[in-house]
């Protein structure tokens, strides 16, 4: 997978924009997802999330190809949704998105598995309330806690996206992991 | 109730974290085991762990991926140039073959005014006309240059006339394809079909 990445961002160097398109499928589902936890809104994220991959194209010739490419890409993901969250007025995002269409496509997202009517619906109503405490964080938490869980990488991994010493990961996820657990723990 | 040493909280992140040393997870487990209100604490991190991990998954529109494409900047000409001509590479050959052929075809074409052909076995000359004589058998291919073909016998292959005429007698027989050439195009599309015919032999599986 590196090495077809590796390939595919040689022929991009060199002026093939075709390329990209393989680069942008691979890890389409991974920086949309990260952008969606950061925002908790649905066009929000498909819009920071298309940004990213167009900032990392025009930028592909700063890329360092010792550093693995996902992790330069969730970088620019990561900054990118950042400074959305700044340019957001403060209060916006607590009440957003809770019981809106995007609460709809979630419910028929879910609807087409198996479970119940109930279960689906409490379970909605579960990634709702895990949604709002993720997006309680101050994102300086909410990046590494998004990075960890959502997208499953190492300490190491995330130190590198992030630029951090691993000690400050580490303390920041610990941090994070308490303020979910204020929010998450009873129930 | 005895005070929790103060470290208990550390020990069950660097737990959750996969990054505690065995010492430091016997040392936890037997808190755990005796203090209620750590192992509350503990369970309630886990829970809350889980919660976040099992957050759906949610996906891009369908069209992500051609809307990223669309938005990037255009890129240079050359590129699409090149990347068109490796796409077809029929049509490379053959511009390959126009740029680097033009100049010396017309030359061919017009200098070359000597009667010429490809063979001399089973075949009469006379003058500029080659014959092909009745019971003859020609195997192989017969370019005939500045000059004409008669074929009453049978020729195994195509016959090219450049600069001049074919007769066919109605007992005479080719088993390959007949052409005259007796126009620039004709000649052009002459050298463009050879040149396709090897462009395909290297295409072709081995
Ligand atoms: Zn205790």
């Amino acid at each position: 997978m590196e090495s077809l990445v590796k390939n595919r961002i040689k022929a991009i160097k060199k002026g093939d924009q075709n390329a990209y398109a393989e680069i942008v499928e691979i890890y389409k589902n991974k920086v949309y997802q990260l952008c969606y936890r950061m925002l908790g809104n649905r066009h929000e994220a498909e819009d920071v999330a298309q940004e990213a991959f167009i900032r990392a194209y025009i930028n592909i010739h700063t890329y360092n190809p010792d550093m693995k490419f996902s992790s330069w890409l969730y970088r620019i993901a990561t900054n990118l949704s950042i400074d959305r969250i700044r340019k957001k007025k403060p209060d916006f995002y607590l009440d957003a998105e809770v019981r809106g269409t995007d609460g709809l496509t979630m419910y028929s997202q879910l609807a087409s598995t198996d479970a119940s009517p109930e279960d689906t619906l409490e379970s909605l109503e579960l990634q709702e309330i895990v949604q709002k405490a993720i997006l309680k964080l101050p994102e300086k938490y909410r990046s590494v806690i998004v990075l960890k869980y959502i997208e499953e990488l190492s300490l190491q991994e995330i130190s590198e996206i992030l630029d951090l010493p691993v000690g400050t990961v580490k303390t920041r996820i610990h941090r994070g992991r308490e303020a979910l657990r204020k929010q998450l723990g009873h129930l | 109730m005895k005070k929790c040493p103060s470290n208990m909280i550390e020990l069950m992140h660097n737990y959750l974290d996969e990054e505690i040393s065995p010492e430091d997870e016997l040392i936890l487990r037997e808190h755990l085991h005796e203090c209620a209100k750590c192992s509350q604490h503990f369970n309630d991190l886990k829970k809350t762990v889980a919660f976040i991990q099992h957050s759906s998954h949610l996906v891009p529109s369908d069209d992500f991926t051609a809307k990223v494409m669309a938005r990037l900047p255009k890129e240079r000409k050359t590129v699409r140039l090149s990347r068109w001509l490796k796409k077809h590479p029929m049509i490379t050959a053959a511009s390959l073959f126009f740029a680097l052929m033009m100049g010396s075809l017309f030359t061919t074409w017009n200098g070359e005014q000597q009667f010429s052909v490809s063979t001399k076995e089973n075949v009469m000359i006379k003058g500029n006309t080659v014959i092909v004589p009745e019971g003859e058998v020609v195997n192989g291919d017969i370019v005939v240059r500045n000059g004409s073909i008669k074929i009453e016998g049978k020729v195994n292959g195509n016959v090219t006339v450049i600069h001049g005429e074919k007769h066919l007698a109605s007992a005479g027989q080719v088993t390959g394809e007949i052409e005259e050439i007796n126009e620039i195009f004709d000649w052009i599309w002459y050298n463009i079909k050879a040149v396709m015919k090897d462009t395909l032999k290297t295409f072709e599986p081995e």
